[in-house]
Formats: C-alpha cells, sequence, structure tokens
C-alpha cells in the first residue's frame, strides 16, 4: 500500500512536470488575424523609440484590421544571428547587413519576394546597385534595401573646443586628423581618435580606412573567384597612421579593446574625440547610449591615394522563408509601410518623420539614398518641418559625401576575414614594434587560404 | 575495537543467508520486478533520466555526432574526420593550446596554494571566523559577468584607472593590464583567483574540520612549530581532497572561457585566445552560419584530453590518496 501511495504521488510528480513542460510551448490563444512578429529595436533602447513604434504599430493595424503586429527585441549581431537563424527564433521580419544578404539567399534562408517587389514598383525603382545585394543569379528578389550609409568621421565637438579646435572646421586630411587628435588629447586627457578593434569590427574600420587610403582589401576576379590583396599601400597606411598616433603621439587613449557597442559608449560618455562608423550612428547614439546631440558632429572621412572611397553598406528588410502565405503578405505589408513608402510616399514620409519627431526620434540623419538622390532630396523637402537632428553640426558630411565614391564591403569570407583583421589592429596598437609589413603578408596567406577553402 | 570485529562476521552470515534463500535463487520476473517496487523506483527516476537524457546526454552525443559532419543545423552531411584534421591544420590552435596552458599553469602556481594558505590561516583564527568566512566566500556569489565588469574598471589603463591610482601612490607607474599582450593573461588569472578562491576556502575549512584535533596535540607535545604541524599534520590529511581540488581547477582552467571572453575577447593580438574563445569562434564567429563541426570537433578532442589527464591523475595518485 505504502509502495502504491508513492508510486501514485511520484506518477503525479511526474504528470505535472511533464505538463507543465507541454504549457511551456502551447501557443497563445489566437485572435483570428493573422499574426506577424517584427523586429524592433535593440535591447536597452530608450522608451520614446517603442512609444513611436507602438503609434506606428497602431496606424498600420488600423488600416489593415486583419493583422496583429508583435513588436520583437532584435540586433543583428554576428555572433548571434547564426544560431538565431538555424533555431528559428528570428523575428518573421527582420533586418541584414547588405554582407550577409547574398549568401543567405544562395543557402535558400531568405523568402523570394520577387513578384511582390515588383508589384509594389520597387524592383523599378530601388538603386540597382543595391537591389543587386539581394538577387541571385536569375534577377529574383529576396529583400528589400531599406537604408544604405557610407562611412562617416564622427567628432565630438565639445572635446573640439576644449583643446581649442573649431567644432565647425573638422579635419579634412589624415594629417589634419592626428593634429587634431594630438591636440584633442593633449588638452583633455581623453582619447583623440580611436577605431574598433574587436568582434570583426577592427577588420571592418580598417576596412574602411583602407578605402580612405585607396587601397582595397580584395579582387573580385569575376569569375566566381577572389584574391586577397591585404598587403596593399592603402592598409599599410591605414596602420601606419594608427601606429603613429598611438605610439608617437600617444593620442588614442588607453582602451584599444573596442567593438560597436562599446566605442558607441565611450564616444557618447565624452571619452572619444573622434571615431569612424557607420553616417546611420546618430539615431543609436542618441536613442541608445543617451549621446548628448549639442556635442555630435559628423565630417567624411577623409581620403587620399589613387582611387579611393567610401566604404558603404546597409541593411535589407527580409523574412524568414519558414513563414506561411497569409504571413507573408502580411509582412511584405508591413515592410511596405514601415521601411518603403517613406522613402517616396509625400504622406507616408511626412506621416512617419512626424510620429518619429513626436516621440524625440531622431529624424534626418545622414543617409545614402536607397533610390536615386533625387527622390531622396524631395524627401527630405517633404520632412523638413520635422527634421531634429542638428544637420548644421552635420554639413561636413551633406556637403563632402557627393564627391566620395560608395565602395562595397568585400564580398567573400567578409567577416571571417574582418577577425582575421582585427588582431593586426590590435597588434599594431599595443605592441610597439608590431611589423606591418609581417602582419599584413601574413594576414593575407590566411584570408587566400580562407577564401580557397570556401 | 569489537565493533570492527563483528561487523564482517555480521556481513559473512547475512551474505550466507542470501544465497541460500528460495527468494534469492527465484528468476526474476516483470511482476517481481513490479512487486519490489521498481515501477515506482523508474517513475521516481524518470524527472532525472529525463532531465539528464535531454539537457545532458543528448547533446553530449549530439555533439560526437556533429563532430562528422559539416553542418549549417538545417541541413548536414558526413565528412568523416574532416573537421578533426581542420582543427589541427589551424594555425590558431597551437596559440590557443599555449594560452590556455599559460592560463591553467599561473592559475596553478597562484590560484591553487593561496585558498589553502588561506584556509589554514582561518582555520587558527580564535575569534570571528563566520566573519572571515563570509568575505572570503563574498566573491562567490557576485555573479561572473558582474565581477569582469567590474574588474574591467579596475583594470582601466588609463592613469586614472583605480588598479593604477593604487601603485601610482608607491611610485609604480599605469600598466596595461588587459590591454597588452604581455600583462593580459596574467590580469585574467588574477581576477580568477580572486573569483574562485571563496569556494576552495569553504571547502578547504570543512576538510580541516576532519583532522583529529589529537594529532595536533601529539605534535605540540613533541614540540612541532605550527609550519611543521601544517607540513606533518594538515597537509597529509588534506592529501585526498587536495588531489581533488587539484584535478577540479585543471578541468576548469582548461576550460576557461569567461574571463578571456569578456575581458579581451581573445585579444591583444590572440594572446588571450584560449581553446574554449576557439571553439565559440568557429561556431559563432561567422553571422552566416559558423562552423558548427570543427568547433564540435575541438571539444570533442579537448574532452578526450581532459578525460584521458583525469584517468591518469587517478592511477597516478591512487597509493597516495588511499594511503
Amino acid at each position: 500500500m505504502k509502495s502504491r501511495s508513492k508510486a501514485l504521488v511520484a506518477g503525479f510528480a511526474a504528470f505535472g512536470i511533464v505538463a507543465s513542460l507541454a504549457a511551456c510551448t502551447t501557443p497563445g490563444a489566437s485572435s483570428g488575424k493573422t499574426e506577424i512578429r517584427v523586429a524592433t529595436f535593440p535591447a536597452g533602447a530608450d522608451a520614446a523609440a517603442y512609444e513611436a513604434f507602438a503609434v506606428q504599430e497602431a496606424q498600420f493595424e488600423e488600416a489593415n484590421p486583419d493583422i496583429d503586429v508583435i513588436g520583437v527585441e532584435y540586433e543583428w549581431e554576428g555572433p548571434t544571428f547564426a544560431v538565431q537563424l538555424a533555431g528559428g527564433s528570428l523575428p518573421d521580419v527582420f533586418t541584414v547587413p547588405f554582407t550577409d544578404a547574398k549568401t543567405l539567399l544562395q543557402n535558400d534562408q531568405l523568402m523570394d519576394v520577387t513578384a511582390e517587389a515588383e508589384a509594389l514598383g520597387y524592383a523599378d525603382k530601388i538603386n540597382p546597385i543595391l537591389l543587386e545585394a539581394v538577387q541571385d543569379d536569375a534577377g529574383n528578389i529576396y529583400g528589400f534595401p531599406r537604408q544604405a550609409y557610407a562611412m562617416g568621421l564622427h567628432y565630438n565637438r565639445e572635446l573640439f573646443e576644449a583643446a581649442g579646435l573649431d567644432p565647425d572646421s573638422p579635419p579634412t586630411t589624415w594629417e589634419e586628423v592626428r593634429e587634431d587628435a594630438k591636440a584633442i588629447s593633449d588638452a583633455t586627457g581623453k582619447a583623440g581618435y580611436m577605431q574598433m578593434t574587436m568582434n570583426n569590427t577592427g577588420g571592418w574600420q580598417l576596412t574602411a580606412a583602407t578605402v580612405a587610403h585607396g587601397g582595397r582589401t580584395q579582387v573580385d576576379n569575376g569569375d566566381g573567384t577572389y584574391t586577397s590583396t591585404i598587403n596593399n599601400p592603402g592598409t599599410v597606411a591605414a596602420l601606419e597612421f594608427l601606429k603613429t598616433a598611438r605610439w608617437e603621439d600617444n593620442s588614442l587613449g588607453s582602451n584599444f579593446l573596442l567593438d560597436w557597442g562599446t566605442i558607441n559608449q565611450e564616444f557618447a560618455a565624452g571619452n572619444i574625440g573622434m571615431y569612424t562608423t557607420g553616417s546611420d550612428i546618430y539615431t543609436a547614439l542618441v536613442r541608445d547610449f543617451s549621446l548628448d546631440p549639442s556635442v555630435y558632429g559628423i565630417t567624411v572621412v577623409p581620403t587620399d591615394g589613387e582611387d579611393p572611397g567610401t566604404l558603404g553598406g546597409g541593411d535589407i528588410a527580409v523574412m524568414s522563408p519558414a513563414i506561411d502565405a497569409a504571413t507573408k503578405a502580411a509582412s511584405v505589408k508591413w515592410i511596405d509601410f514601415y521601411y518603403m513608402q517613406r522613402l517616396f510616399n509625400e504622406d507616408a514620409a511626412k506621416l512617419d518623420a512626424k510620429t518619429l519627431a513626436d516621440s524625440d526620434q531622431a529624424v534626418g540623419t545622414p543617409l545614402l539614398p536607397i533610390l536615386d538622390d533625387e527622390t531622396e532630396q524631395q524627401r527630405l523637402s517633404w520632412i523638413e518641418e520635422y527634421v531634429n537632428v542638428p544637420r548644421d553640426q552635420m554639413t561636413g558630411f551633406f556637403d563632402g559625401i557627393g564627391a566620395q565614391t560608395p565602395v562595397g564591403e568585400p564580398k567573400a569570407q567578409t567577416q571571417a576575414i574582418y577577425a582575421l583583421l582585427d588582431a593586426v589592429v590590435q597588434a599594431v596598437l599595443t605592441d610597439q614594434n608590431a611589423d606591418i609589413d609581417a602582419l599584413l603578408t601574413k594576414a593575407d596567406e590566411d584570408a587566400q587560404a580562407l577564401i580557397d577553402g570556401n | 575495537m569489537t565493533i570492527t570485529e563483528k561487523a564482517p562476521a555480521l556481513l559473512e552470515s547475512e551474505r550466507e543467508q542470501r544465497v541460500l534463500t528460495p527468494r534469492a535463487r527465484q528468476r526474476r520476473s516483470p511482476l517481481t520486478w513490479f512487486r519490489g517496487g521498481g515501477l515506482s523506483n523508474l517513475i521516481f527516476l524518470a524527472p532525472m533520466l529525463i532531465v539528464f537524457g535531454v539537457f545532458s546526454w543528448s547533446p553530449i552525443i549530439q555533439s560526437f555526432i556533429m563532430s562528422l559532419q559539416k553542418t549549417n543545423l538545417i541541413t548536414s552531411q558526413w565528412v568523416g574526420l574532416d573537421n578533426f584534421a581542420n582543427v589541427l591544420a589551424d594555425p590558431l590552435l597551437g596559440t590557443a593550446v599555449l594560452n590556455t596552458l599559460y592560463f591553467a599553469g599561473l592559475a596553478l602556481v597562484f590560484g591553487f596554494p593561496l585558498p589553502l594558505l588561506l584556509a589554514v590561516l582561518m582555520s587558527e583564527v580564535k575569534r570571528g571566523k563566520g566573519v572571515y568566512s563570509a568575505l572570503a566566500y563574498l566573491p562567490v556569489i557576485i555573479p561572473p559577468v558582474v565581477a569582469v565588469l567590474l574588474w574591467k574598471f579596475f583594470y582601466d589603463a588609463s592613469p586614472t584607472g583605480v588598479f593604477n591610482t593604487i601603485i601610482g601612490w608607491v611610485g609604480i607607474p599605469p600598466q596595461p593590464w588587459i590591454q597588452s599582450a604581455v600583462s593580459a593573461m596574467p590580469s585574467l588569472v588574477l581576477e580568477a583567483t580572486w573569483a574562485a578562491a571563496g569556494g576552495s576556502i569553504i571547502i578547504y575549512l570543512a576538510a580541516l574540520l576532519s583532522v583529529p584535533p589529537e594529532l595536533y596535540d601529539a605534535a605540540e607535545v613533541d614540540g612541532a612549530s605550527i609550519w611543521r604541524k601544517i607540513w606533518h599534520v594538515t597537509l597529509p590529511q588534506l592529501r585526498g581532497v587536495l588531489f581533488i581540488m587539484l584535478i577540479l581547477q585543471v578541468i576548469a582552467t582548461a576550460q576557461v572561457f569567461l574571463e578571456p571572453f569578456l575581458f579581451t575577447g581573445g585579444g591583444p593580438n590572440n594572446s588571450t585566445v584560449t581553446v574554449l574563445v576557439l571553439i565559440y569562434r568557429y561556431a559563432f564567429q561567422n553571422s552566416l552560419g559558423g562552423n558548427y563541426g570543427e568547433a564540435t570537433a575541438l571539444s570533442v578532442m579537448l574532452a578526450i584530453v581532459l578525460a584521458v589527464l583525469s584517468f591518469a591523475y587517478f592511477k597516478l595518485t591512487e597509493r597516495w590518496s588511499s594511503n
């Protein structure tokens, strides 16, 4: 009897465990609407961003009463994206950088949206160079390029003033960057200039600096093969600049292990005078890193050497290939509403800008045109009354970007090669005797091995 | 003495009884298994079996399988031992192994004797032992990520950093700490020792309580100093615990990940890339689908090395720890 009651208790206990586990996977009650899970902001975004999103969500649901939009915190991050993708935990609608789109679509990991893009008229409107990033060899379209940026030199006006520099005359050559960095460092004890060095971003920014110095780290042979050209004069010049600023001027501060998040944090905290990253960073700096807009300044990255340019990038709104037809249709409507219409439809552009401005979100950040320059200028004129970013502190960028040639990121083994270059940048910044030529020769061999093994 | 003499006799008689009883000779059938409480045993065991099976054994088996595959976690193909060959051909593997050995060596030299020394000293304290134990254990209750972020402030390489300010008081110039390939690894070991010492101290303190006080009394009668008492009484009595703690530390340091990952990301210039950081990089460095096959292949190799090491260690120390 005793043993039976024990068994009974154990049975109930086991049932309880199984039932509670099962409950974890029970889907919520269906509202009868098509539910779509869409990417919103990185975790930690300020409350106003969510307020603006909630308003836009309500606007969309009012126009589409049969669709229920569920916002999901999301940020594209190299290390976690692959796992989220494989594990099926990505939202239905999310964004990926240009560099990832080709491989994802080749691996059948993106939804084909050719018919929808054509029906909405985007196939003809989007800049063909950007559209090409989301097309397969047959010309099918797998996403909507929604934002493009060029590299910018971001600077802290307050530190410029503290160093006796004119914040309205930011540096226009690398030599001036060096001089200003030293002036800031000497006057304030802060890092005058710094670059990202970790988690693949060191390689990304070294590639950007290489392009600015007229070099290229990889050559597309046009036949599906690529040649690594990491040991080129542009990369050497970029590293020599860092070496001089670090070991002769001591103007780079004392923290040489920074990635995208931490360098933004340091810049927003007023610990870095200048750094390079995408021109669209203003929104994140203010929204996620609490930057005081009055101290912000941006200009173009100085260029020199033969055939210099500005490393461009951007992201694409895409959908998981696993979603059903109804979710796909609803997701396309959302992408059209949330990302695309505001680019060329006056009413949508104004509504979007007003909603964002009402919630104190950035309107008018420096971007590259997704469609054509004329449409972009028209869009800016529509939203002029809502522009709340300090555009007069961005004139260096607006005045100079037109003269710079956008250059795409390397296509083969991009992230893995960026990781290789992280170590090169770190070596130059932490070892006074680092041999730049030897480091680049080794990185070049390793990069070619990665490309060949692809 | 009488107790120890009687006990084997009782056991012997019990054994005889079992052999002779008809029940013991009976073949076990499902019915006897059920009547003997087999089902309730199984039901009680089931939650543990399910949890271990799903969350522990199944991933271990899947890792072995994955190490022989090229996979993006959606589609997989068998590649034999290619993953192992690729890992062994990776020039960074040698760096990672050496870095791991360096970390383990430093942790052994500084991290292993320190808790023992502190535990012995604390056991000698007559008053406020609880306060010292609590203080020693405090770092263990701080979440490891929080501890690392805290130490990042300490390691600030600017002249105004916490440690640099402190060493500045005695005229030592600012040090780069985690910002230099030379000092990064010792800096990680320092934090790791601080974080882990409390746990070891508590275990040693408990073990010290089991040392019979009459041994100390006898040593004192013989005129032994405190150091001779530690050397001739304490350490031999703690031998078993020391051997276990040593192998546990070796296994833990061979799998060091948190400190290099959070402090330096493996830098500067790969000077703190450990085997586990390399495994992480294989799996997650590339946003377009990591090299999970190679990551698991290196994990399997590490597990085999640690298993062989543990086995050899226990065989070598079997005689010492049992004496």
